[in-house]
Order: structure tokens, then C-alpha cells, then sequence
């Protein structure tokens, strides 16, 4: 039976959302009980993490970026004259002498916009920062909202292009784990705990970069007719797989890139070295 | 076994309105409407809700079960915590009519909007003849039973009232995504440009691909992995992206 009836809480004054006129009267903005900020926090508490650790890491690496014959995935390619030696490495001098900054810094900025322009990653930020929404079907703070509509958000329709660079920016990454087969002397035929960890890194990054939504578009997504591009339809399945985890691997590939440096780092400030197994 | 559970129902109109408790018996097996219909056969016989098929298919019976969108036919009682109040409120995107029934004609003026299917020419009806990978993409998107659930989790409407002319909604997206992989439409030899119609009149851009629309739908559709995303690349294809721009200015590809 009836027990009570509750006089409405003190209205919203806001008129606006969920509190428009027409719907619903309910004061509350929300009316979840279950911990829906716990995921946005761990999410941000995650990206924070990782932003202060490859920032100290990208301003003030340079000397610890290099332990024969591992290369931090932070320093690679290294286009500025004042790199470390890297033998066989992609230590090329592109901007010459003039850069006094940290050669980390000309590099970084396409992987962080492949990640700040991915969809996964928007997700994450605008809901973790930016509240917006905070989780669904929970009000956000914002009197208006215009999304990716104009500038500057308009500008993460240009991930494709970021995604393209990530292709050589892997490539790259691919032959240092490939380097990684040497000794510190520079002979073939050995490997080492290093060896592993950047082999590790650099599957996560091309698992991640290979599961991107844009890739997923122009190898097959963006075709009306997958039975007339049988190739690409099989590369689109596969793709679309990995796209499915797309989350994962972001997260993973995250972790990894970290681990790899952090692994350079200590080999190279001499805090351990480097288990050789053959 | 049965036991006695605590509901709390919003009952009122577009004037005004409280949250209602009930003291209802549940019994094991039993979903939230089943309850709801206890209510209303035992204590609040004018309380007003919709509902027909109570399998999940008809999209009636949409409302908010603790704050979460979702079917009220397809939550099981035994989900919801145990001792636990259950709130039930109508969904608070659109205009409530009374009680948990709420006025949806937003999504059906949304609806209208959207240009049909346009068949190729000297193709008849009957004589349609498509490959089944090209219409499995488009058969995910036709599952929608049209409960409005992503509408109405939708932030860009739910927390905006004033983007509601300007934007179309994941699941009215979604459609115009499906017509434009379909293998058969022909919108383009009519001058109809459905990437472009996303975007300028259906309010593509205030997608922000949050995802609240694929966790809230019942009938599992990824919305936002293989219908906005997908239709976002399609818009940046012919906009924003100067390698396909070049190519249509030289004749290598169509704009």
C-alpha cells in the first residue's frame, strides 16, 4: 500500500537539462546509486599518472634515454644533434644544432595527438575532466555544450592524419626492439630482459595503433560494397576485431610505453643490468 | 520465495509531481514491470505506464530504474540490490505526459527528417538483389526496437534542451548512417550527400562519442563504435581530409 508521499525537494532554479520545463519535476540531478564516478577517477588518476611521468621524463631524460643497445620509445626517432649516440638507431640530426631543447619534445607531440584525438581517449577525458558527460544519465556542470562542432574541438576530425604518422612512428619503434637483439657491444645474436620489454612495447603500440576507428575506416569502413573488395573486407574483419578492443590496447599500449622507458631509464642510471639470455 | 521491497515511483504530470513509495511484494523471477503492474493492480490503479510485449521487443516500456535508462520489462528484479529502494522515474529528456509515460514525438519529427531510402533507378521492388556482407552492417542497426533509451541518455539533448532542433540523436545518426553503407541507396545520383546532411542538418558534430548511447541500448547495437564513429570518418573523408579533396579536384574519386 501507499506508505508516503514525498513533497518535492527544493526545485532546481536552473530551468535547464533535466530540469526544464515540461519534464519530469525530480530536484535531483541524478538519481544513480551505484559508484558511477569511480570509473572517471580511475581513468583520470590513470592519464595523470602517465602525463607526469612522460613529462619529467620527456624534459629531463635525454642522458637516461640511452642504454646499449636499448632506446627509450620516448627518444626514437631522435632528430636533434644533441641525441646520444645510437648506433644503428634512428639517431638522425634532422634539426640540426639549433634545438637546445629535448630532442624528446619534437617526437612525442604525434603520439600524443594520435592518443589526445583518439575516440577512445576522447571518451575517457571528456568524461573524466571534463565532466561532460560526468557518466551517463548524470547532469553535467556546463550551461551550454556545442560538442565537436567548432573550433578547437573541431579539430579531432584531423586523427587520421595523426594516425598516419603513428605508421613510421612504429616502424621506428619496431627496428630499435629489432636492435634490441645485440649485445652492448653491437654483435647479433643476443637478447636480453630489455629485448623482451620492447618487443612487448611494440606489439601493444601496433596492436593499438592497428585497432584505431580511422584505420578501421580506410582500410574497408568507408566501402558500400564489401563483396566487390573481397581483400579489404577480410582486412576491415580483422581490423574490426581489434577494434573492439580498441580500449584495451589503448590502455595497455599506455602502460607499455612507460614500462619501456622506465626500463631504459634504470638500466642507464646503473640501478640494475640487464639479464642476458643469450 | 517472496519478500517485500520498497518502490519509489514519480506520479505527476507536466505541472508537477513527487516520488511515491510503495510497499509491493516481489516475487523470484520476477522484472521491474512486473512489480510496476502489482502497483498498479493493488495500490495505484491510475498510476500510468506503457508497456505491451514485456519481452524486450517493443520499446515501450523505457524509464529510469535507480537512475539508469533501461527497459523495465528486462530488469530482473534480482539485479537491483537486494533491501535496497528501487526509484523508478520516467525518462527525463522528454516532456512527461503523467506518471512513467512521457510524450516521444521529438523522436518521431526526428524521424521524419531523415530522408527514406532512394532506390536505384529501373530497380523495382522485389528485384532488389544485395551480397550479405554488404548489409550486415546495416542489419545490426535494423535490431533497433526504438525504445529511445540512447535519446533519452543522450547528454547533448538530455542536459541541452536548446540543442534539441540541431540535433538528431544516436539512434536517428544511426540511421542515416545504415542508409549510407547501404548497397542499394542511391541518395548520391539525386544530389543527396547523407555525409553532408549528417553534419550540416542532423548535428553530427555534437556527437562527442562518450558511448553513453551503446551502454544504455537492450538490444546490444554498437552505436558508436559502427554507426557515429563510422559515419564521423565518412564526414572527415569528404570534408577535412585534403588527400580525398585532391583526389576529387583531379578525378581520381568522387567528393
Amino acid at each position: 500500500m501507499t506508505t508516503e508521499t514525498r513533497p518535492p525537494e527544493a526545485a532546481d532554479s536552473t530551468g535547464r537539462g533535466v530540469h526544464s520545463p515540461g519534464r519530469a519535476a525530480i530536484a535531483q540531478r541524478h538519481l544513480r546509486l551505484d559508484r558511477w564516478w569511480l570509473p572517471q577517477a580511475v581513468t583520470a588518476a590513470g592519464l595523470l599518472l602517465f602525463i607526469g611521468y612522460s613529462t619529467w621524463r620527456a624534459f629531463f631524460g635525454l642522458h637516461t634515454s640511452y642504454a646499449a643497445p636499448y632506446v627509450s620509445p620516448f627518444y626514437s626517432p631522435c632528430l636533434a644533434a644533441n641525441c646520444p649516440k645510437m648506433a644503428g638507431g634512428a639517431d638522425w640530426a634532422l634539426f640540426g644544432g639549433w634545438w637546445s631543447l629535448s630532442p624528446a619534445l619534437i617526437v612525442l607531440i604525434f603520439p600524443l595527438g594520435f592518443r589526445l584525438t583518439c575516440y577512445y581517449y576522447r571518451k575517457a577525458y571528456y568524461r573524466s575532466f571534463w565532466s561532460s558527460p560526468p557518466a551517463c544519465a548524470v547532469a553535467e556542470p556546463h550551461a551550454k555544450y556545442s560538442g565537436e562542432t567548432r573550433f578547437p574541438l573541431i579539430l579531432q576530425n584531423i586523427h587520421r592524419y595523426f594516425f598516419y604518422v603513428a605508421i613510421p612512428v612504429a616502424g621506428i619503434l619496431t627496428w630499435d626492439a629489432i636492435l634490441g637483439f645485440r649485445d652492448p657491444q653491437g654483435h647479433w645474436g643476443h637478447m636480453g630482459l630489455g629485448t623482451l620489454v620492447l618487443l612487448v612495447n611494440v606489439s601493444l603500440i601496433w596492436a593499438y595503433t592497428a585497432s584505431c576507428h580511422s584505420c578501421r575506416h580506410i582500410v574497408g569502413g568507408r566501402l558500400r560494397h564489401f563483396s566487390k573488395h573481397p581483400v579489404r573486407y577480410r582486412l576491415w574483419t580483422w581490423v574490426s576485431k581489434l577494434n573492439a578492443r580498441h580500449m584495451q590496447l589503448a590502455w595497455a599500449s599506455l602502460f607499455s610505453v612507460g614500462l619501456a622507458d622506465l626500463y631504459v631509464y634504470l638500466l642507464a642510471t646503473g640501478a640494475f643490468s640487464d639479464p642476458r639470455f643469450f | 520465495m517472496s519478500y517485500e521491497a520498497t518502490f519509489r515511483v514519480w506520479r505527476g504530470d507536466a505541472e508537477g509531481g513527487e516520488l511515491t513509495d510503495f510497499q509491493v511484494e516481489v516475487n523470484d523471477g520476477e522484472v521491474v514491470l512486473d512489480v510496476v503492474h502489482r502497483i498498479q493492480a493493488t495500490q495505484a490503479p491510475d498510476l500510468a505506464v506503457r508497456w505491451n510485449c514485456k519481452a524486450g521487443k517493443c520499446g515501450s516500456c523505457s524509464a529510469e530504474i535507480n537512475g539508469r535508462p533501461r527497459l523495465m520489462c528486462m530488469t530482473r528484479m534480482s539485479t537491483l540490490p537486494p533491501g535496497e529502494t528501487v526509484t523508478i522515474t520516467p525518462m527525463r529528456t522528454f516532456p512527461v505526459l503523467r506518471d512513467l509515460v512521457t510524450d516521444v514525438g521529438f523522436n518521431y519529427q526526428k524521424a521524419r527528417e531523415i530522408p527514406s531510402f532512394i532506390p536505384p533507378q529501373g530497380v523495382k521492388p522485389g528485384e532488389y538483389r544485395m551480397q550479405q556482407e554488404d548489409v550486415n552492417r546495416s542489419q545490426e542497426f535494423r535490431k533497433c526496437i526504438e525504445c529511445f533509451l540512447c535519446q533519452n541518455t543522450c547528454h547533448v539533448i538530455r542536459d541541452h534542451e536548446e540543442n534539441k532542433p540541431a540535433f538528431a540523436g544516436p539512434r536517428f545518426l544511426m540511421r542515416v548512417g545504415e542508409l549510407d553503407m547501404h548497397p542499394l541507396d542511391a541518395a548520391s545520383d539525386s544530389g543527396l550527400d547523407r555525409k553532408a546532411t549528417a553534419q550540416e542538418e542532423h548535428g553530427l558534430g555534437y556527437c562527442n562519442i562518450t558511448k553513453c548511447c551503446t551502454e544504455v541500448c537492450p538490444e546490444g547495437i554498437k552505436i558508436t563504435d559502427n554507426a557515429l564513429i563510422p559515419l564521423k570518418e565518412r564526414a572527415v573523408d569528404r570534408k577535412y581530409d585534403p588527400l580525398v579533396w585532391l583526389g576529387s579536384k583531379i578525378g581520381l574519386r568522387r567528393g
